[in-house]
């Protein structure tokens, strides 16, 4: 990180992680719309066969074929068998339903038991879809923390089993292209909370220790507001006191103890994840672009959501 | 705040041998699968083991061990010092190394040393242990199989990888037995000249040839070949593990939150266990929002807070002081204000939550909620109060 990072979308191959449940999805789709907007031509690919990627943009289910689900904005669904017969129809000329019979069939087994397969064909289909420039940008919903560094260390792994054949040339350009910042980089998603914080640094981490692959950004979801200041807290705690909530309520109503407490409830969430948020700051490598999303209320799923999460994002890059 | 039913967790982890806590990413599933294991070894006077698979090392930190790893590790007494008189039963931890497990696994069915070694030190043995994540999924059905048997423990509460990955780790067992079934192994195992004289496969050989080189299929079969000495007791065991998971000893538990999409992940894996015939014990509902959001008249008192705020704060005015001081009334406004739009703010996502419950809870027989809580829990004593809640 000693030069300054390269502006998000200006790169080419985004892959967008995080630990479960801290809304890695949306981010990677509001991404997508985002770069859509600004006119980039895009794709959005989820890795996970039984991904909920098209919910995010109110479309039908995906295929492995890119559908141009908005103006600019295509989509796909990753399957490493199709993955596989693409790569043998462009790379070996093999005449595809004559011979594939058997090898589709076989292919399963070797792919769950031969390291890497899944994961090579899965990068190596992304990285074949930058360097043709069939896209400007192709933003990958990713898998989980646990999971992405095995699938980005994937061709290092392979080179390093493989030493000839077709393969072993496929990985040098793949290697090449992952690990040069001006083209791909990882977004980490995260939430101000204690354990997407504690994985979101373990992984940063790792992605430094075990590949060569730049970090793009951090970006933190579900930021929740600040209700009020210090200064303002202390009218909030008088408000409590008895006699002005009895005149509060001959104003409002008994729903006024109600109102306070989940008031009470949100200072106190917000409070603890600022500790959260702050330790996030300190422990990531200077220099790491941090991107704040809002905690969204009316609309938590759905297009909606990510198209207002794009809004967000945009905001916080300075479009 | 359990829902009462008849049925309690106290009542399934007193019948149960093995309690699978399964659900998406960040839903609490690891926690709530510790402070079953703990409030259980507190009360009931078992020997609990909690177990936990899942790779992102969660549970240490959250039994406040720094380290334990594949060894089984007792928890203190002195950790339970909020229980009064002590557990009555003990408290074990242990996590999955994937690689170590593995290796344990090959020590064990290998038929000689000459074969043990040679897998150890195979590079795809080592790559397939060590770098990928299928191989979680089987040695960790393996190890709980392994210790259920082993008899030591009344009651086992495994955590697992997230809800799809949690499939993967129902069908790891069966995947393995027909793996090492499978015609494609008894191919790669034929010596590899042998093969090449065989006309029906060589398209296959060229093509494979091209990809990934001869070197690559010649290590792979060496390492199918090695395997193959241990194919029945691997089929065996995967078999054993299969009935184990789908016996009446064991039973799930599905975590989830009220948020969507893990809303929807938890519907589709109660679904998919009792089409399978999977014994589910119980729906845990995380981080639920307190019911007074709902209430009609906390909407009417936001509302006037929030519109007629001025009004209000001037009224407010000469009691309201602080540090003996009145403040400035377009604070207090402005702090009415705040307060009014963050009750209309919580209560959209808690009516939101409280329609996606309606649709969950229709589905098990026991849902239980647990509140919000300002912080992720890291002592048995935090573990101890989550029990509770969980508990009757």
């Amino acid at each position: 990180m000693t030069s300054d990072p390269v502006p998000l979308l200006e790169r080419r191959l985004l892959f967008v992680t995080g630990k479960g449940g801290v809304g890695k999805t949306s981010i990677a789709s509001a991404l997508g719309m985002l770069a859509a907007r600004r006119g980039l031509r895009t794709l959005v690919c989820e890795v996970d066969a039984k991904g909920n990627l098209s919910d995010f943009f109110g479309v039908g289910p995906l295929r492995f074929a890119p559908t141009e689900i908005r103006s600019g904005l295509s989509a796909m669904a990753m399957d490493t068998e199709e993955s596989l017969k693409e790569y043998l129809r462009l790379q070996l000329r093999i005449p595809l339903l004559t011979r594939l019979g058997p090898l589709a069939k076989t292919f399963d087994f070797v792919a769950t038991a031969a390291p890497g397969v899944k994961e090579i064909l899965t990068v190596g289909k992304l990285a074949y879809e930058v360097r043709e420039r069939h896209y400007d940008l192709v933003i990958v919903d990713a898998s989980a923390t646990g999971h992405v560094v095995g699938q980005l260390a994937s061709p290092v792994a392979i080179g390093e089993l493989v030493n000839a054949g077709l393969v072993r040339n496929q990985t040098d350009w793949m290697i090449e292209l992952l690990t040069d910042p001006a083209t791909t980089g990882v977004v980490v998603a995260t939430a101000p909370e204690e354990m997407p914080v504690a994985e979101t640094l373990e992984l940063v981490e790792r992605l430094r220790d075990e590949t060569d692959v730049n970090i793009a950004a951090v970006v933190v979801n579900r930021v929740l507001p600040e209700l009020f200041g210090r200064k303002e807290e202390s009218i909030f705690s008088a408000l409590q006191e008895p006699d002005v909530l009895g005149r509060l309520k001959e104003q409002v109503g008994e729903g006024a103890d109600d109102v306070l407490e989940a008031a009470q409830l949100a200072v106190g969430l917000r409070r603890s994840r600022v500790t959260h948020l702050a330790r996030l700051r300190d422990g990531l490598p200077e220099g790491l672009p941090i991107l704040y999303v809002p905690y969204l209320f009316t609309r938590s799923h759905g297009v909606r959501a990510t198209s207002l999460i794009a809004e967000a994002l945009g905001e916080e890059l300075g479009y | 705040m359990a829902d009462r039913t008849n049925l309690t967790l106290e009542q399934l982890c007193s019948a149960k041998e093995v309690l699978v806590s399964t659900g998406s990413g960040g839903v609490g599933k690891t926690t709530t699968a510790a402070a079953i294991g703990t409030i259980a070894a507190a009360r009931l006077g078992a020997k609990v083991l909690v177990l936990t698979v899942d790779p992102a090392r969660r549970l240490a930190t959250a039994l406040g061990l720094e380290q334990f790893g594949n060894v089984e590790t007792r928890v203190p007494d002195a950790a339970f010092a909020s229980v009064e008189g002590g557990p009555r039963g003990e408290l074990w931890v242990a996590m999955l190394d994937t690689k170590q497990s593995w290796d344990d696994l090959i020590a064990r069915h290998a038929p000689n040393d000459a074969t043990r070694d040679a897998i150890l030190v195979n590079p795809l043995y080592q790559n397939i242990t060590g770098k990928f994540v299928q191989s979680h999924d089987y040695v960790a059905m393996e190890r709980l199989y392994e210790i259920h048997t082993s008899g030591r423990y009344d009651l086992i509460v495994v955590d697992t990888p997230p809800t799809r990955n949690a499939i993967d780790f129902l069908d790891a067992p069966d995947r393995m037995a027909d793996f090492f079934s499978s015609r494609l192994l008894r191919w790669l195992i034929t010596p590899y000249r042998s093969r090449m004289v065989n006309l029906a496969s060589k398209p296959f050989y060229s093509v494979a040839d091209r990809i990934l080189g001869t070197q690559f299929l010649e290590d792979i079969a060496e390492f199918f070949m090695l395997f193959q000495t241990m194919y029945d007791g691997f089929v065996e065991r995967a078999k054993a593990v299969t009935t184990l998971l789908g016996g009446p000893q064991t039973s799930f538990l599905v975590v989830s939150t009220l948020e969507v999409a893990p809303s929807r992940e938890a519907e589709f894996f109660l679904e998919l266990l009792s089409e399978r015939k999977y014994h589910v014990g119980a729906l845990v509902l995380n981080k639920v929002l307190p019911e007074l959001l709902l209430s009609a008249n906390g909407a009417d008192a936001a509302r006037l807070m929030a519109a007629d705020s001025e009004a209000i704060a001037s009224s407010l005015a000469s009691s309201l002081l602080v540090d003996g001081d009145a403040p400035d009334p377009n604070h207090i406004a402005h702090v009415l204000a705040e307060v009014g739009s963050n009750f209309a703010n919580f209560s959209v996502v808690a009516r939101r939550e409280a329609e996606q419950r309606a649709e969950l809870a229709q589905i098990p027989e026991l849902c239980v909620t647990v509140p919000w809580f300002d912080d992720d829990i890291h002592s048995v004593e935090g573990l101890l109060r989550l029990g509770e809640i969980l508990w009757r």
